[in-house]
């Protein structure tokens, strides 16, 4: 493939054949022979090719292999000219991670630290086929669609302040509950609150570094050794269900001839079939945010009665990883709104942005970047540049580069469990087979990953935390 | 002839199923699925399920009759342990399925490993030679 270096850590695709924009991929050298080693590239000029997409079809840097789309793939387009793509935000509508703060230190929790990951093990359920404590009716459900974290709240989970530090105030204002199948509800019902597994995780974290004081201190990150909570998950088999159906709901509209994957499938964003899967995401979205707010509450539970208090356990943010939204950018040389998808991508509005919180608003949004397990996370702020860079985006983590199976085959989740206790590093998990699923070697540095969004403007570095904790579904 | 082979995939889940005709390889194709997150061969087919469905075409066929292991799954807790009288018919438009599948509800007896999230169309083949095979790419 005609792949072009056009300035450092930026590559493009030039637009050949059937493609509308060029593709631009934002990846050091080493990341790319990774990325050149799949089908992302492919991907890539396919999205390039959708009807309505506008100035570019991006690739973050942790992009790998998706359906249709890659993982790690920004796409947006015209509100009535374009298309919206259930393969571009992903099966894991929502799929998101959530961060809170402490006013504890590293020595604070040291004593303690097995009895906090134990009773938040027995506190939030987790792992295969493991449903919530929490009995929802239809009704409820339904409620749960269109508030999101609101309803959480309104509930007793959680604080009223966690909302304006959630994306969407925690709840897609656009979500309806009327286009969802009674599959996506029998899925839902029973999983609201439920952290789920594969790559979900939550661990207790401590500060690093910090490498930008001013944005640290107005995300509340003070110093190195301080304890944060790490939370990601997503809306469990809601959301795979809500993206199951509306795949073959637009199959049967528009047919699947001339999709050069049938991943691809996509309908206008204004005909019935887009807006009736567009207001089905979103409720998915907010069943997310509805999940990750429960999830939160419970483990500021746990650390009252572990610690004595929850006091200071304030919200940094929560983020989307999987989701399309209409937002303001530019393009063709005037400011307009588009469905901006992201697939494995993260929102990265800079300062001045009104959709984030005025508490934010003169440093940028906290992108938050979770590593493999047991391995760095990162904290990154939104940046201005970002807009024309990738319509406000950049990474979501480190990015597989070994199969599930292969690890299987190479590591026992016993065995990293007693490498990362000697690390000092406490484990907790459902299944040990989940937990070679998801050791390190499996995926991309994401050191490297965080240190291209930095260079190329995408997310500005602001502090490198490190788990004490894990506790894997 | 095996009934499938897991295949290596960086993210997901990624397997093909044999069969000498298409409804056994669809068949296999379910005990696949199954096998990522259970070991079928153990558990009992105390209980069954009828699943009756229609696709515009086989390989939508295939991803909603896969579909099945996952929603059964979730909403009933129903484990799948063998597939019976599979029979897969032309219609007017597309095709129709129907199946008996047997299993057990999830109890501490069974070990369950790995959650397959939905299934995808990315990579999916369906061949006709010296038989069948089916390939599916699912999302975990």
């Amino acid at each position: 493939m005609d792949l072009r270096k056009i300035g450092d850590n930026v590559w493009e695709i030039p637009k050949q054949g059937d493609m509308r924009v060029p593709a631009v991929i934002y990846s050091s050298a080493r990341l790319l022979e990774d990325i050149r080693r799949d089908m992302t590239l492919t991907q890539a000029r396919n999205v390039a090719c959708l009807p309505g997409i506008e100035r570019m079809s991006y690739v973050m840097p942790d992009a790998h292999q998706g359906y249709g789309f890659p993982i790690g793939g920004v796409a947006a387009f015209d509100l009535d000219s374009g298309i919206i793509s259930p393969g571009g935000v992903g099966y894991d509508i929502n799929c998101g991670v959530r961060l809170l703060k402490t006013d504890y230190t590293e020595t604070d929790v040291a004593g303690k630290r097995k009895e906090l990951l134990a009773e938040i093990f027995k506190e939030v359920p987790a792992g295969v086929g493991k449903g919530g404590v929490t009995k929802l009716s239809r009704g409820v459900l339904k409620e749960i669609l269109v508030k999101g974290a609101e309803w959480a709240v309104e509930n007793g989970y959680g604080r009223k302040e966690d909302l304006e530090r959630t994306e969407e105030y925690g709840r897609m204002k656009d979500a309806a509950a009327d286009a969802i199948s009674d599959r996506a509800m029998e899925r839902g019902l029973p999983q609201l609150g439920t952290l789920g597994s594969g790559n979900h995780f939550l661990e207790i974290q401590k500060v690093h570094e910090i490498y930008d004081e001013d944005a640290a201190r107005a995300f509340g990150i003070r110093a190195a050794g301080q304890v944060l909570v790490m939370i990601h998950c997503g809306s469990r088999g809601f959301g795979h269900q809500v993206a199951t159906d509306y795949i073959e709901l637009m199959e049967n509209a528009f047919g699947v001839k001339g999709l050069p994957d049938r991943e691809l499938v996509h309908a206008p964003f204004k005909s019935p079939q887009g807006q009736q899967y567009y207001r089905s995401m979103c409720a998915a979205v907010n069943y997310a945010f509805a999940n990750r707010q429960m999830i939160a509450h419970w483990v500021r539970d746990v650390f009252a009665r572990v610690l004595g208090t929850s006091k200071g356990m304030d919200q940094v943010y929560d983020v989307c990883h999987n989701v399309a939204k209409v937002e303001t950018h530019e393009a063709g040389g005037r400011s307009r709104r588009l469905v901006v998808h992201r697939k494995g991508a993260t929102r990265s509005f800079g300062p001045g942005r009104s959709e984030i919180p005025e508490c934010y608003r003169s440093v940028g949004q906290p992108v938050i970047i979770p590593g493999s397990m047991g391995t760095a996370s990162f904290i990154l702020a939104g940046t201005k540049e970002a807009e024309d860079l990738s319509f406000s985006s950049t990474a979501h983590g480190a990015g597989r580069v070994m199969s599930r199976h292969e690890a299987v085959r190479r590591f026992r989740g016993e065995r990293i469990r007693d490498d990362l206790a000697r690390k000092g590093i406490e484990l907790r998990a459902t299944n040990w087979k989940g937990v070679a699923e998801e050791a390190a070697e499996a995926y991309k540095d994401v050191d490297e990953v965080v240190r291209v969004s930095h260079e190329v403007g995408l997310g500005r570095l602001v502090a490198k935390v490190v788990p004490i904790g894990v506790m894997k579904g | 002839m095996d009934k499938y082979r897991i295949l290596p995939h960086t993210a997901d889940g990624k397997f093909q199923a044999y069969g000498r005709t298409l409804e056994e390889a669809f068949g296999n194709a379910a005990l696949a699925t199954a096998s990522l997150m259970w070991d079928w061969s153990k558990v009992e087919p105390r209980a069954h399920h009828f699943v009756h469905l229609k696709g515009i075409d086989r390989e939508q066929l295939l991803v909603k009759f896969l579909g099945e292991t996952i929603y059964l799954f979730e909403t009933q807790r129903f484990l799948l342990a063998k597939v019976d009288g599979l029979r897969i018919r032309p219609e007017f438009e597309g095709f129709s399925l129907e199946a008996l599948l047997g299993g057990d509800t999830i109890s501490d007896r069974y070990e369950l490993y790995g959650e397959v999230k939905a299934v995808t169309y990315n990579d999916l083949k369906i061949e006709e030679c010296d038989g069948f095979t089916v390939q599916v790419v699912v999302d975990m």
